[in-house]
């Protein structure tokens, strides 16, 4: 996030964010990324279920995509992967 | 306009009750302990006679009690809770939780000392240790200052533009389990006074809202907060607890007009012409008082600074108080071992530093453990600083007044 935090004197009172958890993107939190070969998988989606930031989403072709803007990088997804699909790769 | 009230017979704890049950907030969430135990049962003998409307959480330890209390308010409720001792120390990290996410809780804490070794009776030594997690704390020489404060707290805490949960401090057993003559307001005017709870606005990711969990307005209270917004939130607290020293002088204005009692932060007695004095807070307050006039009947210039606010610190009007006194002794019922002196004792000279004029000042650790302080011992106290003052120097910075040796 580039834009300019707010201070003491205009951050709303008592203990709450003015923004939706949405909006603090925790994309560049992670030192790797999964990526996910089509050719192996088999749209059991499980990666879905299992990603603890909810940012794996199905598809409507049945296939799953990774919402970098979010992802961390745990590598969740990667281990119960049952087809060994998706593999961690260093970002650069 | 001044309201109808009644004399009665109270000890310090049923005056935080009765006063409690007057105001009936929405949850009460507490588990006894000694020599706070009075308030718990008297409450739970109110909501078992359908006396109250709140909602009694019989919880199963302090933190819990504080936990259930945290919740309480953040929903939106009034939230009351009581604990002494190892049941503050229990409550500890949530008591900053309360604070620190702007909370108006109340609390009674009928000051004990500190385990271990275990001792139920009655020092400041729990108090003290609570005195930077960012609550309000004031302290009660009496019952009729508990019944009182027990009624103002609310208003103090929920101030839109303060916030800051109350802890009221009365001696465990010398204030809570000592009857006394208490003027009790009448229900409807408590009620009254009281009113209905403030919310401060504040700004939701949904927008202007209430601070309250509502589903109508959602917000999340109390989320991570890192380098980007932990120090600005704790600035936020500072300058509010700084502000709430007027609008405490303010409510005790308009407690004033209704009940005839005058509060202030700071006490000054016989100090216009005093040489040396005494500063210090709670129940021995009222025997130094009494000390300080015999002294005079025998000739000696003696006065008394009494401290009822603790948190926020009321450093103005005590350099007001303390006058053109020479000596000032420290009295108080605390200790920080290892530190420089004990707590009041710290926090009177470094208000006093930047003072031009300053009186030599000596620290008198008194009480530990619930010894008594009696008057002969105020009188060796007085006679101690009568020799800092013909000397003109302090030698002994911190005493123990009352120990066996």
């Amino acid at each position: 996030m580039s834009e300019k935090k707010r201070g003491w004197k205009t951050l709303p009172r008592g203990a709450v964010p003015y923004k939706s958890s949405k909006d603090y993107k925790t994309g560049d939190w992670g030192v790797a990324k999964p990526v996910i070969d089509h050719t192996k998988c088999t749209k059991c989606t499980l990666c879905h279920f299992f990603c603890p930031e909810g940012a794996i989403n199905v598809k409507a072709d049945g296939y799953t995509e990774v919402n970098e803007e979010y992802c961390k990088g745990c590598g969740v997804c990667a281990n119960e992967c049952p087809v060994k699909c998706i593999k961690m790769e260093m970002k650069k | 306009m001044s309201a109808k009230q009644k004399m009665t017979g109270l000890n310090g704890a049923e005056a935080s009750a009765f006063a409690t049950r007057q105001v009936d907030p929405d949850v009460v969430a507490a588990y006894p302990i000694t020599p706070q135990t009075i308030i718990v049962e008297r409450y739970s003998e109110y909501v078992a006679d359908g006396l109250v409307s709140s909602e009694f959480v019989a919880v199963e330890s302090e933190h819990s009690a504080m936990s259930a209390c945290v919740g309480a308010s953040a929903a939106g409720a009034r939230a009351f809770t009581a604990t002494a001792a190892n049941g503050l120390a229990l409550m500890w990290e949530i008591l900053y939780i309360a604070a620190g996410l702007r909370l108006p809780i109340i609390m009674a804490v009928a000051n004990r000392s500190l385990g271990g070794p275990i001792n139920i009776h009655n020092d400041h030594s729990d108090a003290m240790g609570a005195r930077d997690t960012g609550w309000i704390q004031i302290f009660c020489e009496n019952s009729q200052e508990v019944y009182d404060t027990s009624v103002e707290a609310w208003r103090i805490a929920e101030h839109p533009d303060i916030q800051i949960p109350v802890m009221i401090n009365f001696d465990g057993f010398t204030i809570s389990h000592t009857m006394e003559n208490v003027y009790i307001l009448e229900d409807a005017d408590v009620k009254k006074f009281v009113g209905k709870r403030n919310y401060m606005m504040t700004e939701g990711h949904k927008g202007e809202g209430e601070y309250r969990l509502n589903p109508d307005c959602p917000m999340t209270i109390g989320p991570l907060d890192l380098q980007d917004f932990y120090f600005e939130h704790k600035v936020q607290q500072m300058v509010a607890m700084n502000e709430s020293i007027n609008v405490i002088k303010k409510i005790d204005k308009e407690f004033e007009k209704i009940t005839g009692r005058k509060y202030e932060y700071v006490y000054p007695y016989k100090m216009e012409d005093a040489e040396v004095a005494i500063i210090g807070m709670g129940s021995m307050m009222g025997t130094i008082r009494e000390v300080v006039d015999e002294l005079r009947a025998e000739g000696v210039k003696a006065g008394m600074i009494k401290l009822r606010l603790f948190r926020p610190f009321p450093t103005e009007q005590i350099l007001k108080a303390i006058n053109n006194v020479s000596v000032l002794g420290v009295i108080e019922k605390a200790y920080s071992i290892g530190g420089p002196g004990a707590p009041l004792y710290m926090e009177v000279k470094t208000a006093l530093y930047d003072a031009k004029e300053k009186p030599l000042i000596a620290d008198y650790i008194t009480g530990l453990g619930g010894k008594d302080t009696s008057p002969m011992m105020i009188r060796d106290i007085f006679a101690k600083l009568l020799k800092v003052k013909e000397k003109g120097t302090v030698t002994d910075i911190v005493s123990y007044i009352g120990v066996s040796e």
